[in-house]
């Protein structure tokens, strides 16, 4: 399985949502309906306080919940690798994928009623470019990459810089990283 | 203190700002399909007991309902796909990983199995139906086929029944990413309640007096054990991790608590047993009053279970964005 990774710095995003913006764009997702997202997360007690932006969205779990609860096999694993899909033509809009996700990454489609979510771009990593979001974000604070090539960007900045995923207890192996 | 606040706009249609993806199609087709696999099971029990002078009706009349309440059932989760035009594809693959994809296959035994369990008892249970249907080319001799292997059919009945039953519970119970459904005895609490609900159906239908007596005896059992299977469904959840002890609390302080222990548990379960003891000393009116809150007990036991799991999650933001907010700058 190739592994495909994101890495987002908490320390020089600033929020700004550009990357929510792109994803609309190249996607073609429709108004009212979201594949990321911006968190902006504050830890502490006044006057020490922390603040951390994180880029969220589907973190494409080397085990995904959603994939093995889906009835007809539309959620799948893209050629092998760990970027989670949605094939329309399969799915019934059953939702049995949304309630898998302990993220709440994954949105109905209006007005067609089918399962969406992010693909990481897979049609243009496809191309050997990066997701839209990675490509559009002004400070480049995001990273993507395959993680089994040592000699990439996202292994060599997980090497290097102390980093976490979101929930690593519900076992699903995310796969978006934020540095800290 | 950690406080994480959405800073874009999210707010996708029924997953924020929290689950809100199943609804009452999804209770009342898991209720009915717990009083389907109550009623084979009920009918299939009286054949092989041999208790026909005793218990009548659920060996020659009772049958014929499973098959009508499944497809009642069967409606409203239709309805509930927000894709219909796919519904097919359930049975284009299956997926051994995916409960619901089980569930799906197992209805294709199930259904056939209760159309045989339905011919078996036509002739002496509905004489009319019989007679109308002996027009039908072939009909009689896959009657009397039917009639012949009622036993065998009741055998076959009861495996498949049973997992029937406890499907409805694992459906919701597989969700790891729903702490208060992410526990077993929702299989074995389900199967129970709709033996419950499907036990007091013949009471309703107005059986005669050691019929009525033995369900409503049965019904008592059935709550009783519903009662049990609750508190270790309760004690599971307050013996989890953070996330299930968050999510035991939506019942016992939280929002559901009223719900689920004042609209639930008490005229659900409770007064029901209180009013069939009455119901056995002779008071009809308790005795069917029990039956219809045994009913309402089963159809609130799944709609709060699916309320109640959607809204406990592993992720939770202090705060939401709200699009009302940015109407009002627009205007």
């Amino acid at each position: 399985m190739t592994t495909f990774a994101m890495v987002i710095d908490t320390r020089t995003c600033i929020g700004c949502g550009d990357c929510v913006v792109a994803c609309k764009n190249e996607n073609k997702v429709p108004a009212g309906l979201n594949r990321d997202w911006v968190v902006e997360a504050t830890r502490g007690e006044y006057p020490n306080l922390e603040t951390e932006f994180r880029s969220e969205r589907c973190n494409h779990c080397g085990h995904a919940t959603c994939v093995t609860s889906c009835p007809t096999g539309a959620s799948h694993y893209w050629k092998g690798s760990n970027i989670v899909l949605v094939a329309e033509e399969k799915c019934t809009g059953c939702k049995a994928c949304i309630a898998a996700c302990p993220y709440d990454a994954r949105l109905i489609m209006r007005p067609e009623g089918y399962v969406d979510k992010c693909t990481f771009c897979h049609h243009r990593v496809d191309q050997g470019l990066d997701p839209a979001c990675v490509s559009s974000c002004p400070i480049h604070c995001m990273y993507f990459g395959n993680l089994d090539d040592r000699d990439s960007v996202v292994s060599r900045v997980l090497r290097e810089r102390r980093h976490k995923t979101l929930l690593p207890e519900t076992g699903n192996r995310p796969h978006v990283y934020y540095l800290l | 203190m950690i406080e994480e606040v959405l800073v874009t706009a999210r707010h996708n249609a029924k997953v924020d700002p929290s689950l809100g993806i199943w609804t009452w199609e999804i209770s009342f087709y898991l209720f009915m399909g717990g009083m389907a696999a109550g009623i084979m099971l009920f009918s299939a029990w009286a054949v092989l007991a041999r208790r026909e002078s005793v218990l009548t009706f659920a060996h020659n009349r009772f049958a014929l309902w499973a098959p009508v309440v499944l497809s009642l059932g069967m409606t409203t989760l239709f309805l509930d796909l927000e894709y219909k035009v796919h519904v097919f594809r359930f049975y284009t693959s299956f997926e051994p990983s995916s409960p619901m994809s089980w569930g799906a296959w197992v209805l294709v035994l199930i259904y056939p199995l209760m159309i045989l369990q339905t011919l078996s008892t036509l002739r002496t249970g509905y004489p009319k139906l019989a007679r109308l249907l002996g027009h039908v080319p072939l009909a009689a001799p896959i009657l009397d086929l039917c009639e012949n292997r009622r036993r065998a059919i009741a055998w076959v009945v009861i495996p498949l029944a049973v997992g029937l039953g406890i499907y409805t519970g694992v459906l919701l119970s597989a969700f790891s990413a729903r702490p208060f459904w992410n526990s077993a005895a929702l299989g074995p609490l389900f199967l129970v309640s709709g033996l419950s609900t499907a036990a007091v159906l013949p009471i309703l239908a107005g059986v005669k007096t050691p019929e009525r007596h033995f369900f409503e005896l049965t019904d008592m059992g059935l709550i009783a054990v519903e009662l049990i299977l609750i508190a270790l469904f309760l004690i599971n959840l307050a013996t989890g991790p953070a996330h299930q002890l968050d999510a035991l609390h939506l019942v016992t302080g939280g929002p559901y608590t009223v719900p689920f222990w004042l609209w639930f548990v008490l005229p659900g379960l409770l007064v029901p047993v209180v009013f069939e003891v009455m119901g056995l000393r002779g008071n009809r009116s308790f005795a069917l009053l029990a039956c219809v809150l045994v009913v309402y007990g089963g159809f609130m036991l799944r709609y709060l279970m699916v309320e109640v799991g959607q809204v406990s999650t592993w992720t939770d933001y202090a705060a939401q964005f709200d699009p009302q907010l940015l109407q009002r700058l627009m205007q």
